[in-house]
């Protein structure tokens, strides 16, 4: 057997273990990005808007809900679901978030808690991208302790009426269909909620300097009403939501090693072609260390992606273990994107290279799907056996 | 309508080349992708074989059996593959592989052949004129737009000046020139159901071919040497002072140019 060829982005040719199967996955999605998105996602973020006429390209692909089984998904194995998420995060970000919440935070709960019914009608039409999906957990006083959400929804007869709010939801102000959960006399429930239900209303969040090629919405519920049916009887307590977002914070683990890629790419590249003191940067001391680091923590945050994917594939990944990839990837996906910036000196500071882009992408991302304090705290608790929530 | 389409498996061109330093041939122990220039001529097999029903069959010639480009293939939607695969294949030259090529599109039962007009990595541009010779069947080359109607094969052939229209009855060889169609995308569900699609192994033996007619050995050319391209020389710097013209002139004059 030759040796691998030397690839920059994957100094220890992680890329070899894959099969040909995920290689074509790999590849096939960095075309796409490569064609669709990259040409114009400086723009997109520059002008806060997400193209919804790339979401049935998506559909057409079979990237949205790629990981489960029937109603018009693919079921590819989960290492290929990461490496997509992967390889559309190194387009943006906010390209992997939409795919992460239609995939895996609106069309998992309807897939693993839902009726037979509810999911032939919803699924085939969100996996195809004729239906976009969002989720509303989080609430503006109920971030890192979802338990404290005050969204609440009454039995009215054979009915329920939801009332509340839910901030900061990812696809809301476009989504056909919402994922919200609420507290109930039975503890908390999970609701599927059409758009065009009286008393359901939602407010697009702007201002925001991250993820701005992504659409962030408020939810409001107003006595909303919804039939006995909109409820998804598998899921009861907290469990049912956080089992959710065990599902998209795995896409996470892999998708921020593409930004952090990128980033990197960006920075060698730069370092090779600009010039001080009459040598290439990349031929200074300081720099190749950067470059170094750099190189490492990427193949390291890769390695453990590829673990807890396989770990995946094999019916063995706990939530600890997604702790351990959130809280590693994206910390040091953002702190490779922050010091390619440096890298990249003045440039690095424009929409013209990629790389503040993706560092301001990476600070929503530090903090949604569970804080690095929270999976710090998930993980302590873990390790000690001692509470620090309660 | 059977359709073959003809793919060669290459060493991704994003890889620097590297060649074997006895042999002269290209190493392929490094990932192996289906040729760019190939995925055209899938994807005018694929509609064509939409619009007039039929079955497409992927066929490569590979010495490894190297099956990764083929699966890319499949994943586009072609039916089934086949790979002639045979240690005696090493040292293949253009026309050993018209050869084997023009056996596997008679078992088959190929009425139309398309492939590249020609490869990414070896350029000879030769082989689907030799494979049509073979067959006695009529090339109709540099297509950029293929149709079937009425049984008739129309093809526009690509002209410096602009296109000649074609016409004849299949059977044919189709080269298609590259970039003249979108490619589709593999889907998601294309790539795992590629898996259960059915690929035939064959060796020459299967083929009745001998060793002695394709392979090294039957191979009419031989690699001699490689060498690096020369390094492009620095060119002469005119400084104009107002008559760079005149410098200008003379070297167009010392080309012949002028």
């Amino acid at each position: 057997m030759a040796q691998a060829t030397f690839d920059p982005t994957d100094p220890s040719s992680i890329g070899i273990e894959l099969s040909s199967e995920e290689r074509l996955v790999q590849s096939t999605v960095r075309s796409f990005v490569a064609d669709r998105v990259v040409p114009e996602v400086a723009d997109w973020f520059e002008r806060g808007v997400l193209p919804v006429e790339l979401v049935p390209e998506l559909g057409e692909l079979g990237l949205l809900g790629m990981h489960l089984e029937g109603y018009g998904c693919a079921g590819t194995n989960a290492v290929s679901y990461g490496l997509a998420c992967l390889e559309l995060e190194a387009g943006d970000s906010g390209l992997r978030s939409f795919v992460s919440v239609q995939g895996s935070l609106a069309m998992f709960p309807i897939w693993r808690f839902g009726t037979e019914e509810q999911k032939q009608e919803w699924l085939p039409r969100m996996a195809s991208g004729a239906v976009i999906g969002c989720f509303g957990l989080t609430e503006p006083d109920a971030g890192s302790d979802p338990g404290a959400m005050r969204t609440r929804a009454r039995r009215d007869g054979g009915d329920w009426v939801l009332d509340g709010a839910k901030m900061w939801i990812t696809n809301g102000g476009i989504a056909d269909v919402a994922v919200v959960w609420a507290q109930t006399d039975e503890g908390i429930r999970g609701f599927i909620v059409p758009r065009g239900t009286k008393g359901f209303t939602t407010q697009d969040i702007h201002h925001k300097l991250s993820l701005r090629a992504s659409v962030t919405s408020e939810l409001a519920f107003d006595s909303c009403r919804l039939p006995g049916e909109a409820v998804l009887p598998g899921a009861s307590g907290l469990k049912g939501p956080l089992a959710c977002l065990s599902e998209a914070r795995f896409g996470i683990i892999f998708g921020v090693m593409g930004a952090a890629r990128t980033c990197f790419e960006a920075a060698r590249t730069y370092a090779l072609d600009r010039v001080q003191f009459g040598r290439p940067i990349g031929a200074f001391q300081l720099t190749q260390a950067k470059l170094a680091d750099m190189a490492v923590e990427l193949e390291k945050g890769l390695l453990l992606a590829m673990h807890l994917g396989r770990l995946k594939d094999a019916g063995r990944l706990r939530h600890e273990h997604v702790s351990v990839g959130k809280l590693n990837n994206v910390r040091e996906a953002l702190a490779i994107a922050r010091t390619a910036r440096t890298i990249l000196g003045a440039n690095g500071v424009t929409l013209e290279y990629p790389v503040l882009r993706h560092a301001a992408n990476l600070e929503a991302v530090l903090t949604y799907e569970g804080t690095t304090e929270v999976h710090q705290l998930a993980l302590g608790r873990a390790l000690t056996g001692l509470d620090a929530f309660s | 309508m059977q359709i073959a389409v003809c793919v060669k498996q290459i060493p991704d061109p994003g890889d620097p080349p590297r060649f074997d330093a006895q042999t002269y041939r290209l190493d392929r122990s490094g990932a192996i992708i289906l040729d760019d220039s190939d995925a055209y001529s899938v994807e005018m097999a694929l509609r064509l074989a939409e619009v007039a029903g039929g079955e497409v069959t992927a066929v490569s010639v590979a010495p490894d059996g190297e099956l990764s480009g083929l699966r890319t293939a499949l994943a586009m939607g072609v039916q089934r593959a086949v790979l002639v695969s045979d240690p005696a294949l090493a040292g293949l030259d253009a026309l050993g592989t018209a050869k084997v090529l023009a056996a596997v599109a008679r078992r088959v039962g190929a009425e139309l052949v398309l492939a590249a007009t020609e490869s990414t990595d070896g350029y000879t541009g030769t082989v689907p004129v030799q494979l049509a010779e073979l067959l006695a069947w009529p090339a109709l080359s540099f297509a950029r737009h293929v149709e079937l109607e009425d049984g008739l094969l129309r093809v526009q052939r690509q002209t410096e000046a602009g296109y000649d229209e074609l016409r004849c009855p299949p059977p044919a060889v189709v080269t298609v020139t590259a970039g003249v169609v979108e490619v589709r995308y593999p889907t998601m569900k294309g790539i795992l159901s590629a898996r259960s699609k059915p690929v035939d192994q064959l060796s020459l033996a299967d083929l009745d071919l001998e060793a002695a007619e394709v392979g090294v050995l039957g191979a009419g050319q031989e690699v001699v040497g490689i060498e690096d391209a020369p390094v492009r020389a620095a060119g002469t710097m005119v400084t104009d002072d107002g008559t760079g013209h005149v410098a200008v002139l003379e070297a167009l004059r010392s080309w012949k140019v002028i």
